[in-house]
């Protein structure tokens, strides 16, 4: 599980990198979601890789940490995803107001003369 | 219930007594409070909403002077709010310490103006204007009184979530380029951040800061390595956010497209980055962190060096107001961020209170500038004149167009007005005496060259000292031409509007007082600097906080 978990994050971080460096707008919002889910699958992953435990902790009880998941880091994805999603819509907006204003969808808003 | 612990208990009941325990949590809920109420008003209500910010900025003033009022008093300056009121290292706390007092006052004294200023007739250029300027607030106030790294990126995404919307407040082609731009970097930035702080809690299991601070010193050989990559990834988050370089490139472009008082108050999130590294880098890699003192200080030395001479080459390469504004406050975050590494490298408070000082100071004169880019660009005839052809010969749009000012009086003598306002604002940022840059700038200089006497030597506090000096200079040079070629142009009087010459008044103002009341502020600033470098009372306060309901349990 740890193989694939870090094959993943790294193909995902992978592209998304060379998306964002890619001159489209289009691209760039691309490869913002593909990094923000590496970055959440870290997140996750910073929790210890466990399998099959409840995240939950019984009323009172006797915690053995052997036997839960950690729920931080799950909290933390969850806000990390809430977040990410808002200001991408938001990118994705502005992404379509400078299509409408330049009439390109070149980042810098000109095409590069020849 | 919201619980709080004031937990100065073997105090005696004077000092406790004076500050009401909710207060500290006063400058993120007014801001919240103030912009939820916004909502619920129709957009074209806008006299109301400026009514509304205008309240809220005002209380959050007062709250800040009674917060700094408290820190000054007090013994152990350092006071614990525990929200949901769960004990310290497990649940979210607020910690207020006289740094986070001072940053919470100067956030406050830059909002007020830029918001008046907005008055005039820049909230009515778009949609939300006064929410947004609330929210942003909001973020920053948050920033500046966590305790612990989640809240700060959540804090920080709120403040650039609002940033964002501020930035393409009038629209415009530059504006929508330029915030493109800026969100791309400031979402990049973010992720960096939630590496840094996941990476750190995988390791450590903490995210309170002052949990972190105790358990820096202890960790094993095989942990330190991920702890300071975790370090790395974080200030790359903040760095980008205080513009060092080269990660500034985004600033000067964000900047000067911004309109005006969203300029003017976004001349406080560099400082909301430089103020993350001065309380992460002195908690964590202080003297007091074993082997992991004096981390990554070298780095930040040199970058700031660094940032200081690209805007110095930026202010003398530049030609209009706002962005040489732009490249002065790289120049400022440059010269803090250098500060705060040879703070760190030596593990001494020496330079650090001049430091504060004159990033109080500059912070203010820079969002004073920014208002005054447009009052004296409206100079027929002048330098805005020869820009406007320029800009043409290159393609660029003009400015968008001034709708003329039909609200509010108009004052005469606007340009001896304004002439004061960008003289006292450039005196402060080039460091002229009498005003605070100076007093700033110059015991920066006394305790660089103290220490460049005792210390080992070392390049940094050379380079600093002939930088500060040239920067100063060149500020100096490039905003005296700028000067005379605009205020000194054979022109009309340019027709200005009483609030916006208000508003810049009211920056003046500040200065003026804080020139006054150097004494006192400077000794302030003094045990600021000294409480950050022996950080065991932060740790120790915020770790015994005591929940209130403990005995209800």
């Amino acid at each position: 599980m740890e193989l694939v978990l870090s094959v993943s994050m790294g193909v995902l971080v992978a592209s998304g990198v060379w998306l964002i460096l890619r001159p489209r707008t289009f691209q760039v919002i691309i490869g913002l979601c593909l990094l923000s889910y590496g970055v959440n699958l870290f997140i996750f992953a910073m929790g210890r890789l466990v399998e099959g435990a409840a995240p939950i902790m019984p009323k009172g009880g006797f915690v053995d940490p052997d036997v839960f998941a950690d729920p931080v880091p799950q909290a933390l994805v969850l806000t990390a995803i809430v977040i990410s999603f808002a200001t991408t819509a938001l990118f994705l907006v502005v992404i379509m107001a400078s299509r409408g204003l330049t009439g390109t969808d070149h980042v810098d808003g000109s095409e590069r003369k020849p | 219930m919201n619980g709080a612990a004031d937990i100065a208990g073997n105090l005696p009941a004077h000092l406790t007594g004076q500050l009401p325990v909710h207060l500290i949590v006063a400058p993120i809920l007014i801001p919240l409070v103030a912009a939820a109420i916004m909502l619920l008003y129709d957009e074209r209500r806008r006299k109301l909403k400026q009514g509304i910010g205008l309240a809220a900025c005002g209380l959050q003033l007062i709250v800040a002077v009674a917060l700094i009022l408290h820190a000054k008093d007090s013994t152990e300056a350092v006071s614990v709010y525990l929200l949901g009121d769960w004990p310290s290292p497990y649940g979210i706390v607020l910690v207020l310490d006289r740094l986070s007092a001072v940053m919470l006052l100067l956030g406050s004294l830059v909002a007020l103006p830029a918001l008046i200023y907005a008055g005039d007739r820049w909230h009515r250029n778009g949609q939300h204007f006064a929410p947004l300027f609330q929210c942003l607030l909001m973020g920053v106030n948050g920033a500046f009184l966590t305790g612990d790294l989640f809240n700060l990126f959540v804090f920080f995404e709120v403040m650039l979530a609002a940033s964002y919307g501020l930035l393409l407040h009038g629209t415009g082609r530059a504006r929508v380029g330029a915030g493109l731009h800026y969100i791309a970097i400031n979402l990049l930035a973010a992720m960096l951040f939630l590496l840094g702080v996941s990476l750190i809690y995988g390791v450590t299991g903490t995210l309170n800061m002052a949990d972190l601070a105790r358990r820096v010193p202890l960790l094993s050989d095989a942990d330190r390595p991920l702890i300071h990559a975790a370090a790395v990834l974080l200030a790359g988050a903040f760095l980008i956010k205080s513009a060092m370089w080269p990660l500034c490139f985004w600033l000067p472009n964000a900047y000067s497209a911004a309109s005006p008082p969203v300029a003017a108050v976004f001349s406080i999130m560099t400082k909301v980055g430089v103020y993350t590294v001065i309380r992460l880098g002195l908690l964590l890699f202080g003297g007091s962190a074993g082997a992991s003192a004096g981390f990554g200080a070298e780095v930040l030395v040199a970058g700031g060096l660094a940032t200081i001479a690209f805007g110095m080459v930026g202010v003398l390469a530049s030609q209009d107001l706002s962005r040489m504004t732009g490249n002065l406050v790289l120049v400022s975050s440059g010269t803090l961020l250098s500060v705060v590494g040879l703070a760190i490298e030596y593990d001494s408070a020496a330079m650090l209170s001049g430091g504060l000082y004159y990033m109080f100071a500059s912070t203010l004169a820079l969002s004073g500038l920014f208002l005054l880019v447009e009052p004296i660009g409206r100079k027929e005839g002048g330098i805005a004149g020869l820009l406007a052809v320029t800009a043409e010969a290159y393609g660029l749009d003009p400015e968008d167009d001034m709708a003329p000012n039909d609200a509010g009086p108009v004052i005469p003598g606007a340009t001896t007005l304004l002439g004061i306002a960008f003289v006292a604002c450039v005196m402060v940022v080039a460091g002229l005496p009498p005003l605070p840059g100076f007093m700033g700038k110059l015991s920066m200089l006394t305790g660089a060259v103290e220490a460049a006497g005792t210390q080992p030597f070392m390049w940094g506090h050379w380079l600093f000292v002939g930088l500060l000096i040239l920067s100063g200079l060149a500020t100096l040079i490039a905003m005296v031409r700028w000067g005379i070629q605009s205020l000194w142009a054979d022109a009309e009087e340019p027709p200005l509007p009483a609030v916006e010459i208000l508003a810049v008044m009211t920056v003046v103002a500040t200065l003026a007082l804080l020139t006054i009341e150097a004494e006192p502020a400077i000794r302030y600033l003094d045990r600021t600097a000294e409480a950050l470098t022996q950080n065991s009372v932060y740790i120790g306060k915020v770790m015994n906080a005591l929940p209130v309901g403990e005995g209800h349990e």
